[in-house]
């Protein structure tokens, strides 16, 4: 299995990095792999349900948000209490959302989720008093296995324990993935976006296939975004606007919607030229915005499109 | 009716009629091209710093005060020429692609067009001092009320007049609603739909533009404004239906004026409240209180 090989040696590399990569190198990993976290779910209902939303960032910022709000008020410090509260409280909102979204396909799809993503946004925005505004809230540093980590480095602490945790964490979440998409289930949701007439008429419940789907992708992105809150220890309201969702939307089809690890290197190419470009002129968003219109026009099964293409046999597109 | 509640009103209808240009310019390439347009906050953006400059080159040119709005509609329709670039440019690859790719194109253009926008003009805000007073204020039903505010409140609605006779009374309005109900059956009867797409996606960004332009003598310019208002124009479109111009026209008044009076009954409400009404009109009346069949 030539894709099993890259993997392995994908991950062994990234497992390596604390050892010979910066420092700073390291600590771009840990967005890139919270990342890669929210966008495989992003991608069950993009690239496996035909589902574009646009207000995905309420998902990571109900995840950041819950995180912060149990280091800063609540006073639970485990990582892993975080997680699965993330992870639950993402999806009671969630429930509601989606049955609500799925209703609708195309555009009418995205204009719901965009519309749900702007009213968390301006809830946290206006009431401050809660939720300290765009100021945001403190993400205090989690314990990790039940191990108060308060006395270590900052550095040391995000580098050491935490990077291993939060690839511990990737490596469930693609794990959990590729079991999802490869059950009959996922291979319910690859017919819906082909085809929801046939679908139906085979005995799919189109609409409660595109609930689960969306649910799953809501946890998926909770989870992934309160692993964005220690490497920053603040979260603010910019993570739930329209314009990060949309940037998700981007990241995504970057590495390749079609391809199962499409959205994984999506975001670490998004996230590492970003700061390369950054370091060299403020107005990385001109050079990213002609990136993405060469894309959409050119290469749209994005980077793994792009490998895969001159390989010998054509691969499916899981 | 006090002082305070006709000035809340008049606020409120003030910034609905430039919510009204911008949403028209929405409707229109919606409702003909299906291409959901998130660049047409860009575009409005870009209206009011071309404005910006068009009103400071006028005065430093000399030019009487009481004239300043001739340059300032000028530049924001001439600017409105960007459309066509963005349609030939990029769009008009993606025609035959799903819509999805077409959004994304046009969430390529606001990406950039806010980083050419800080480019050229900086990242500081720009306004054009002291004009706004420039046809003083008058008393109206005990509020005092800047007379700009009402030319451009008259002014939009002459735009939407003019919008309803070309949709109606010429032939391209006729174009256009026939290549809206369908593509197919109106390229088959020899409409050239190259040359339609490229005109009505101008004709949006000019809206667009123009309404940017307007609105900069009562504000500040600044590269965030554009994708602030992209989401109240999406307030305004989804609450009047998708596609129509009469929506647009509604669902502007509803959110300007239910947003001048959040803000100044409860701030904290503001836009939470028009998302609220997007979300149980989307649910309620997908199509909008105007629109088409929601598919």
């Amino acid at each position: 299995m030539k894709r099993g090989l890259v993997v392995t040696v994908a991950t062994a590399a990234v497992a390596a990095a604390p050892f010979v990569a910066s420092t700073y190198h390291v600590l771009l990993m840990l967005p890139f792999m919270a990342y890669g976290v929210i966008l495989l779910g992003l991608n069950l209902l993009f690239g496996y349900t035909g589902l574009v939303s646009f207000g995905h960032a309420l998902f990571v910022a109900i995840g950041a948000y819950t995180g912060a709000f149990l280091t800063t008020h609540g006073k639970v410090r485990s990582l892993e209490v975080i997680l699965v509260a993330a992870a639950s409280f993402g999806t009671l909102v969630a429930v509601p959302v989606a049955a609500l979204c799925v209703r609708y396909v195309k555009i009418y799809f995205g204009m719901l989720t965009l519309a749900f993503g702007m009213v968390f946004y301006t809830f946290v925005l206006k009431f401050y008093r809660l939720t300290g505004g765009d100021e945001g809230t403190p993400f205090l540093r989690p314990s990790l296995l039940g191990q108060s980590l308060d006395a270590m480095p900052k550095v040391d602490y995000l580098a050491g324990p935490y990077y291993y945790y939060s690839l511990a964490v990737l490596g469930l979440a693609a794990l959990c993935m590729w079991r999802i998409v490869h059950s009959p289930f996922g291979l319910c949701l690859k017919t819906i976006r082909d085809n929801p007439a046939k679908a139906e008429t085979l005995g799919i419940g189109v609409t409660r296939y595109r609930f689960y789907a969306f649910v799953i992708s809501a946890i998926y992105a909770a989870v992934g975004g309160a692993l964005l809150g220690p490497p920053t220890g603040n979260v603010d309201p910019t993570l739930a606007y329209w314009t990060h969702s949309g940037n998700l939307v981007f990241m995504t089809l970057l590495g390749g919607f079609a391809s199962f690890f499409g959205p994984v290197v999506g975001a670490f190419v998004f996230i590492y030229l970003q700061n390369w470009v950054m370091s060299i002129v403020p107005y990385w968003r001109l050079i990213f915005g002609a990136m993405l219109a060469v894309i959409v026009i050119f290469a749209p099964e994005g980077l793994m499109g792009l490998v895969t293409r001159r390989g010998p046999a054509p691969t499916s597109r899981a | 009716m006090t002082p305070h509640v006709v000035n809340v009103l008049l606020s409120g209808v003030f910034h609905a009629s430039i919510l009204f240009l911008v949403a028209a310019g929405l409707q229109v390439v919606f409702g003909v091209q299906k291409i959901f347009n998130l660049a047409c906050g860009s575009f409005y953006a870009l209206g009011a710093y071309v404005g910006v400059s068009a009103v400071g080159w006028y005065a430093g040119a000399g030019g009487p005060p009481a004239l300043f709005i001739v340059p300032l509609a000028l530049a924001g329709l001439a600017v409105g020429a960007v459309g066509v670039v963005v349609e030939r440019g990029l769009l008009s690859f993606v025609y035959d692609r799903d819509e999805t790719f077409q959004l994304l194109l046009t969430f390529a253009v606001v990406l950039m067009m806010e980083d050419a926008i800080r480019l050229t003009w900086g990242t500081a805000p720009r306004s054009t001092a002291g004009l706004y007073l420039a046809y003083g204020q008058v008393r109206l039903l005990g509020a005092t009320v800047p007379v700009y505010n009402l030319v451009v409140i008259g002014a939009s609605l002459a735009i939407a007049l003019a919008i309803g006779w070309l949709l109606t009374r010429t032939a391209f309005g006729r174009i256009m609603r026939a290549t809206a109900d369908n593509r197919e059956m109106a390229e088959a009867l020899g409409v050239d739909m190259r040359r339609v797409s490229a005109k009505v996606f101008t004709l949006g960004a000019a809206l667009g533009t123009l309404g940017g332009a307007l609105v900069i003598p009562a504000t500040a310019a600044m590269s965030e404004m554009g994708i602030e208002l992209i989401v109240e124009a999406f307030a305004v479109v989804v609450i009047g239906g998708l596609g129509s111009i009469r929506g647009a026209f509604v669902g502007a008044l509803v959110v300007g004026v239910l947003r001048s009076v959040a803000i100044s009954v409860y701030p904290e409400l503001e836009m939470l409240l028009i998302y609220l009404i997007v979300i149980v009109v989307l649910v309620l009346r997908p199509r909008g209180l105007f629109g088409g069949a929601a598919t």
